[in-house]
């Protein structure tokens, strides 16, 4: 086991360069999500448009995974039907919760497969899904104002 | 090395060390201000208790029984020893979290015309450095009295700051409850100034003894205090138990907190009257086993002798805060002079998230803590999420504190190295 087979190159530059990391106002709702164990936060700003996830914008502080993971998130679920968006995020966590037993498939999870390593590191699997349960929990609160 | 303890032949006493870890590295634990390692004899004395003696202390009439009690007590009478008390003041708990949780419910349950009453309007003073252990329970019962909860500020060195101490620790106090040592920053309180400034007032002392009672001597008479809590986990000891020492004359004045088998004096159907201390506080048949066990793991900590740990770990600290500053971009988050300090050593690294330090370095075989540790409100006021944290203890020696900073400057090579690798 070395750094290199968790701490993917795309994790590590994600991090450096994330995107969608300033929140446009006016979301539909707007969400902070804590990992009460390591301090770490991240505020989640949501815009649909009818069934069309507009914006995932966020701000935060955390480690390289949950900052890296919010960054492949934003990116990856913005521009997408919901009912895809929701599709994907289930893939992802499918993986991260595999124990190391999923590789994940880059057609569905893009960049999101530079994190099937985490899945073999419990204490890390909360900082993985950080970002993806925020937008859950925003997209649900978003929903239910519509 | 003069003032350091044998090393090499204390970790032959710790089954831990004999296993690897991440592909049979050399196990450097660095996180015994979370809990210790325990050495074989208590484990020892946890399984004879068990295999030889076992039966419920206080009751029956038969020699098992009679064993068990004795044990039971013999390890009650090694804790008072050991804070320079008495066995009538000494109280066996789960952990500290629960002795403060015992006092903050106790005289939640005080009546009107009881000392340890409080009234909308009376204080109870913390400090801005408390574990959420010795902070949360005193918000608690702050709310269901109307008392006001004030606090010490910390100074950006990461010191206790009592140039307003008069004002805060003023007529309306009841209740001072302080660390005695910060388990983020590793700065030792001046209990004895606090105190004064308590007893002025009438105010009782609390101590939060988790990081100081395993490290060095602390003696309760010494320190004119009122209550002290410790966990035994933190000192060789087991999970499981824990201590509060209180004076008797408190003690025996207290409501008791949870109720009971074993803490009853007389019982009918619709009243019960309450044995004295310490087993008032003794609510059904206790973690026996657990306080034997930490009897032991006191019997051998006076075998290395406190003042030796205490050098030891001075030691440590004077190479440790010379090494760890030398690092660039490496900030220390609490005092950086040896005065008034512990093995604790939390710090921040530029560029490098806590969590991916504590998890590069644990590739290496090297146990850290990472986060806020149970410490959020001092974080937020030095303004830093997390930290990482080293805390050192007697079976730690230069060799751990050299391979923490090699492993350091790995996370920072692999951290910060150029990357070149497009995004996909």
């Amino acid at each position: 086991m070395n750094l290199d087979s968790l701490y993917q190159e795309v994790i590590l530059d994600h991090y450096k360069n994330p995107l969608n990391k300033k929140l446009i106002p006016n979301p539909i709702a707007q969400v902070t999500h804590l990992n009460t164990s390591c301090g770490d936060e991240i505020v989640l700003n949501l815009h649909l448009n009818g069934d069309l996830v507009e914006h995932i914008t966020w701000e935060g502080i955390g480690c390289s995974i949950s900052q890296a993971s919010t960054s492949v998130m934003s990116d990856l679920l913005t521009g997408k039907q919901i009912n895809e968006a929701m599709s994907i995020l289930e893939s992802f966590v499918e993986v991260i919760q595999s124990k190391g037993k999923l590789n994940g498939d880059e057609e569905i999870i893009g960049d999101g497969v530079a994190f099937a390593g985490v899945s073999k590191f419990p204490a890390r699997v909360k900082c993985a899904l950080i970002g993806w349960m925020a937008f859950k929990d925003a997209l649900s609160q978003g929903l239910a104002k519509k | 090395m003069s003032g350091l303890l044998d090393v090499t032949t204390i970790k032959r006493d710790f089954p831990i060390f004999n296993r690897t870890i991440r592909d049979g590295q050399r196990l450097i634990y660095l996180d015994s201000g979370a809990t210790s390692h325990k050495p074989k004899i208590v484990l020892d004395a946890e399984r004879d208790f068990y295999e030889n003696h076992n039966s419920a202390v206080h009751r029956g009439a038969h020699q098992l029984a009679e064993e068990a009690t004795e044990l039971f007590e013999e390890a009650r009478l090694e804790v008072a020893r050991f804070l320079n008390s008495d066995g009538s003041e000494i109280v066996f708990t789960k952990n500290a979290t629960e002795s403060l949780n015992l006092l903050a419910y106790s005289f939640g349950n005080a009546s009107k015309n009881s000392r340890f009453h409080l009234n909308p309007g009376d204080r109870i003073v913390v400090t801005e450095m408390e574990h959420h252990a010795n902070l949360i329970p005193w918000q608690q019962l702050a709310a269901r009295t109307g008392a006001e909860l004030t606090w010490l500020p910390v100074t950006t060195d990461g010191r206790l700051d009592l140039s307003t101490i008069d004002s805060i620790i003023n007529a309306k106090t009841k209740i001072v409850a302080i660390t005695h040592q910060s388990n983020v920053l590793g700065t030792i309180n001046r209990i004895k100034e606090i105190v004064a400034a308590a007893r002025n007032v009438g105010a009782l002392f609390i101590l939060d003894a988790c990081q100081s009672v395993p490290h060095f001597k602390v003696d309760v008479k010494d320190l004119d205090i009122d209550f002290l809590a410790f966990s035994g986990h933190k000192a060789v000891g087991p999970t499981g138990v824990g201590i509060l020492w209180g004076r008797a004359e408190l003690l025996n004045e207290m409501e008791p907190f949870l109720t009971g088998g074993s803490m009853i004096e007389s019982v009918t159907m619709s009243s019960a009257t309450f044995a004295e201390a310490p087993q008032r506080f003794e609510a059904g048949v206790p973690n026996m086993a657990q306080a034997v066990g930490l009897g032991a793991a006191i019997r051998y900590l006076n075998g290395i002798g406190m003042e030796n740990i205490h050098n030891h770990e001075v030691a440590l600290t004077k190479y440790a805060l010379d090494k760890l500053q030398s690092i660039p971009g490496l900030k220390i988050i609490g005092p950086t002079e040896m005065k008034d300090r512990g093995a604790v050593f939390s710090f921040t690294l530029e560029n490098i998230h806590p969590h991916d330090l504590g998890q590069a370095l644990d590739q290496n075989g090297i146990a850290v803590r990472t986060g806020h540790h149970c410490a959020w409100p001092l974080m937020r006021v030095l303004n830093v999420p997390a930290t990482t944290r080293a805390s050192l203890y007697f079976y730690n020696d230069y060799s751990d504190i050299d391979a923490l900073i090699s492993g350091i400057y790995e996370a920072k090579e692999f951290f910060t190295a150029p990357r070149t690798k497009e995004r996909k």
